[in-house]
């Protein structure tokens, strides 16, 4: 088996060089095969006993969704290693901004594309607005005070009857269409898959390149000593800023995705939980590994979501009398919540940690140059 | 070229400087001594904007960079004073009109009241320089932070190497040589030549410096695998990459071997002749003070006890007594 | 860095050392001013319970630096558990009115709950954090949250997801007479009780040399670990301790309130965490005078009609706060890694 796999890595050794090269045109085209085989791979058994492509393709798009969310966290938290608890409450802006301007509840009607932009906006501006006062915080403070952002905004949101229809959400809100061309629609779910992984390759080339850039470098120097950081002439308070600017403003967009697949808004989409659970895709996928958390947020997503509401169909296959009895769906979120709880103590670095920091953690290498 | 007048500084009761004047000549290497203790490092670090001085002032090229900060109590008056007519009407719709038709008004004057806080925040810490004109004319200074100082052309190493360890060595002097670096959030989304072209000299320049402190072949090892000595090298190559006019070194050769020594004491030579950077080291192996500087500069207590060339520190009685007087070894 | 000459001591120590009694007095008047005296009984009230939850996620934050926000479930748990013994056991249905009946309680339920519930704490950390301690930091935060995940569904699973009522420990009816107000005895007797834990909590950390053992190992856990304390032990006492205190204040919180649900953990768990963080996390006076803020904020916004905006506010208060005073109310226990 392993003999095949090198033999197949030697085959594709050229193909993966030129890629590496090429990494946007790498990232494009692996991201569309990916989409490509998923779908296919729902037609086969077992994965279509468990519900029709359709309604797989729809999940699909709702995984790629937590999946960039989860990269755009990954920048605050794995490259800036900012802690940052109050993720949804950016999310939450850009979904709001879009359902403001694109639904019956305020009678007006703004195509979606450019909203896409402006969502973005928002959410830099408020990520910004939010990195001002808790830049001078060290650590766990700045936690804290990001994840009291993340509860003011839902309340506020709920508390503003008058603007954004309180509890009760912005509903009917406007699909995105492309006029004469195609009109995306709620029992279709393929055009909002495609504009979902058209979104994700964008995102994630965007990423990588800022991951690369000089200002992705002194998010490195942040996340490994401030002090000498600021002793390299990086100005932190600036580059801090834009890590959160960053973030915000992807799950700006992302929330203006969101909201429009939904077509409805309400507060209860943006409590806490939805932070705490991106955050446990990024831990979980590999803090700072980009491929690493968008992977394990789309595995968690539907492990989540499609596989532990499967679970009775599961046990029936394996047919053990005793267990035949239990309702699993009734603990599923027990069972969640153990699956956290082991994966973590199994692997503290994540599923796919990043390839230094795993290094960081093994032991000293002696004797390649020979310590003195 | 760096001139400091009466520089002191106190943690609580405890001076840990005391009023110290010093001045660097261009092109020189200088190195300041001292018993443990003595202040050496705290210095350094009010050189460095780590610290602010509690009195006295440093100058770079005629130019005074740090001072004490002044009026830093009416700073907090700052933040509020845009949010105060906010709150006043905050607290005047909601508590005074009260019910429906005040909450819309109180609501949106508390989000102005906190826009108009966080804006003013954030041009507190992000400081741009009309901003800090605007504050000198109420009286407040603000010292120069570090960043602000490697601008000004200083660049420092740490007594305990503080190295990015989960990044290789070319990063580590990459980020080195962030100021001179010149590509934004844009550029570094859509790659245009300029930032390609600037990057590439970038790395080229990098690898250069490695090789100047030796270090060549190992631009892909991660910090952290370096030997102890290579390590030390690295973190002179990263201050050096920010092209500074003033390189100032926390004990560069402690913890090395005799040969290792030698060759740092070499580096720092090239340092100053090759480059034309100044140097100011603080040291405790006396061979590599005495071999190397050409002005040596004495505390004890935060205090200056004696300046002058080797052969002068080598025989001043007080420095011989702030020495043995402690215990620790004398200058040979 | 360290240095040379000392300069003469700060002025007047008795002045600092009466500064903050001296601000919490005038803040107590000026609360009892404004809110008059039953508000005023009941965001002392509340107060006591968010303080004592306060100190559990303080004591965890100060010892291994780790948000445990599994603490507010223990809390929630806690409740549940007291509501069980409770109902169940002693088999009463509404407010007890018989003083022995009473007693009882008092003496089966609350011994019974802080038990289980600092078993349960010190299970959790021996299970879900222990095998990560020299992990990445953020590895056993999202432990603590599968763990807050768990507790919470294991609850819903039992008692399902909706409101549970509680019998309530003393009638409500039973009050003292003052002036032309009431004062319920119910509220006297958290406030009692709460006090009276956080009274022991103090001296056993601040006089055992198991508390002793507890506030070095927050400062250095390396150097008391070299001095021969058994840092394992340390912080499974201090689970004990804080899940103990969580669990007392479930038991409060049944009795005062007269009911509970499976989602009070998160909500009360995150205002009693902002208390800690509010008074300078670390640092237990600091928790429990954070606690009474946040209630006092609480129950400030709903006597003048902004109840539901009452979590905003107090959020809004913590980030301010901390703009200006970044170390919380009392200053910050744990030690500088700068």
């Amino acid at each position: 088996m392993s003999g095949v796999i090198a033999a197949l890595n030697a085959q594709f050794a050229p193909v993966r060089a030129y890629f590496r090269l090429h990494r946007s045109l790498g990232i494009l085209v692996g991201v569309l095969l990916l989409s490509i085989a998923l779908p296919l791979i729902t037609r086969v058994p077992p994965f279509d006993g468990i519900q029709s492509t359709n309604a797989w393709v729809n999940a699909f798009t709702n995984a790629a969704i937590y999946a960039m969310l989860a990269m755009g966290l990954n920048v605050v938290i794995g490259f800036a290693g900012l802690l940052d608890l109050g993720y949804a409450a950016f999310f939450a802006l850009g979904g709001y901004t879009y359902a403001f301007v694109a639904a019956p509840f305020t009678g007006i009607h703004l195509p979606f594309w450019p909203m896409l932009l402006a969502g973005g906006m928002v959410g830099a501006i408020f990520g910004i607005l939010l990195g001002a006062p808790t830049l001078r915080l060290r650590g766990d403070y700045l936690a804290i005070v990001t994840l009291g952002f993340g509860e003011i905004v839902p309340i506020t949101l709920q508390n503003s009857d008058r603007f954004t229809n309180g509890v009760n959400g912005i509903g009917g809100i406007d699909k995105p269409n492309i006029p004469g061309l195609l009109q995306f629609t709620l029992i279709n779910p393929w055009p909002m898959y495609g504009l979902v992984i058209a979104l994700f390759t964008l995102i994630m080339v965007m990423i990588f390149r800022l991951q690369d850039s000089r200002l992705g470098r002194t998010w490195d120097a942040i996340r490994e000593d401030e002090l000498a950081a600021e002793s390299s002439g990086v100005n932190i308070v600036i580059a801090k800023l834009q890590a959160f600017a960053v973030g915000a403003s992807i799950a700006g967009i992302i929330g203006v995705v969101s909201v429009a697949k939904l077509t409805i808004v309400t507060p209860e989409q943006f409590r806490f939980s939805v932070s705490i659970s991106v955050l446990a895709a990024v831990v979980l996928g590999g803090m700072g590994n980009t491929i690493g958390v968008a992977t394990g947020a789309f595995i968690i997503y539907l492990f989540q979501s499609i596989l532990l509401k499967q679970l009775n169909v599961l046990v029936e296959n394996f047919n053990i009398p005793v267990l035949n009895q239990i309702n699993f769906l009734d603990f599923q979120y027990v069972l969640y919540g153990i699956v956290l709880v082991l994966m973590m103590l199994k692997r503290p670095q994540g599923i796919f940690p990043v390839r230094r920091r795993m290094r960081e953690f093994a032991p000293l290498k002696i004797g390649k140059r020979g310590l003195k | 070229m760096l001139k400091a007048r009466g520089v002191t500084r106190k943690f609580g009761g405890l001076v840990a400087v005391n009023g110290v004047d010093f001045e660097i000549p261009r092109g020189s290497i200088s190195a300041i001594i001292g018993p443990n203790g003595a202040g050496k490092t705290t210095f350094f670090n009010v050189i460095a904007g780590i610290y602010a001085p509690t009195s006295g002032t440093i100058e770079l090229d005629g130019k005074p960079l740090i001072s004490p900060p002044t009026g830093s109590g009416r700073e907090p008056i700052l933040l509020i004073l845009p949010t105060i007519p906010f709150i006043a009407l905050a607290i005047y719709s909601l508590l005074v009109v009260g019910g429906d038709t005040g909450l819309v008004e109180g609501v949106a004057s508390v989000a102005a009241a906190l826009l108009g806080f966080v804006g003013a925040l954030l041009l507190n810490i992000v400081r741009p320089a009309w901003y800090n004109r605007l504050i000198k004319r109420i009286g407040v200074t603000r010292p120069a932070r570090p960043n602000d100082m490697v601008v000004a052309g200083l660049a420092r190493t740490f007594q305990n190497i503080r190295l990015y360890k989960s990044l290789t060595t070319l990063e580590n002097i990459l980020i080195g040589m962030h100021v001179h670096l010149h590509s934004s959030l844009l550029g570094a989304l859509f790659i245009p030549r300029s930032v390609r072209e600037e990057e590439a000299a970038a790395e080229q320049r990098a690898r250069e410096l490695l090789a100047f402190v030796d270090l060549a072949g190992m631009e892909n090892e991660l910090a952290a695998n370096l030997p102890y000595g290579k390590q030390r090298l690295l973190e002179i190559a990263r201050a050096i990459a920010s092209r500074p006019k003033l390189l100032l070194l926390d004990e560069p050769a402690a913890g090395m071997n005799p040969k290792e020594t030698e060759e740092m004491t070499a580096l720092i030579r090239r340092i100053r002749d090759e480059l034309g950077i100044t140097v100011l080291l603080i040291e405790h192996d006396m061979r590599v003070v005495m071999g190397i500087s050409d002005h040596i500069t004495v505390l004890d207590h935060g205090e200056k006890i004696a300046e002058g060339l080797p052969k002068e520190i080598r025989t001043n009685p007080k420095v011989i007594e702030a020495y043995l007087g402690r215990g620790a070894a004398a200058g040979h | 860095m360290a240095a040379a000459s000392v300069t003469s001591p700060s002025p007047s120590r008795l002045v600092g050392s009466l500064r903050l009694p001296a601000t919490i007095l005038i803040f107590l008047s000026l609360a009892f001013g404004v809110l008059g005296i039953d508000q005023f009984v009941n965001a002392m009230t509340l107060g006591a319970i968010y303080a004592l939850v306060a100190l559990g996620y303080t004591m965890v934050y100060g010892i291994i630096e780790l948000i445990n926000f599994a603490h507010g479930d223990v809390f929630m748990v806690g409740s549940f558990v007291a509501m069980f013994i409770s109902k169940s056991l002693l088999g009463n249905t509404g407010g007890i009115s018989d003083i022995p009946l009473l007693l009882l309680n008092v003496i089966v339920v609350f011994p019974l709950t802080i038990g289980c519930m600092a078993l349960v704490g010190a299970l959790i950390e021996r299970l879900a954090y222990r095998p990560l301690r020299r992990a990445p930091k953020l590895a056993p935060l999202i432990t603590a949250i599968g763990v807050s995940f768990i507790l919470q569904n294991i609850i819903q699973f039992f008692f399902g997801s909706t409101i549970i009522t509680v019998p309530q420990l003393v009638p409500i009816e039973w009050a003292f007479q003052v002036g032309g107000a009431r004062i319920p005895l119910l509220n006297l007797f958290v406030i009692a009780t709460s006090i009276i834990l956080m009274a022991g909590l103090q001296i056993f950390v601040s006089r055992t040399r198991t508390g002793r053992a507890m506030r070095t190992t927050s400062m250095d856990r390396d150097a008391s670990s070299l001095m021969g304390v058994d840092i394992n032990r340390t912080i499974m006492i201090t689970f004990l301790i804080g899940s103990g205190l969580a669990g007392a204040a479930g038991v409060i919180h049944g009795f005062y309130y007269g009911n509970t649900n499976s989602s009070l953990g998160f909500a009360s768990g995150l205002k009693a965490f902002t208390a800690a963080v509010l008074g300078g996390i670390g640092n237990t006076a600091g928790a429990a005078l954070g606690g009474f803020l946040i209630a006092f904020v609480e129950v400030g916004a709903a006597a003048f009609g902004y109840g539901r905006w009452g979590g905003a506010i107090v959020f809004s208060l913590l980030v301010i706060f901390l703009v200006f005073r970044p170390t919380g109310l009392l200053g910050s226990h744990t030690g500088d890694r700068a």
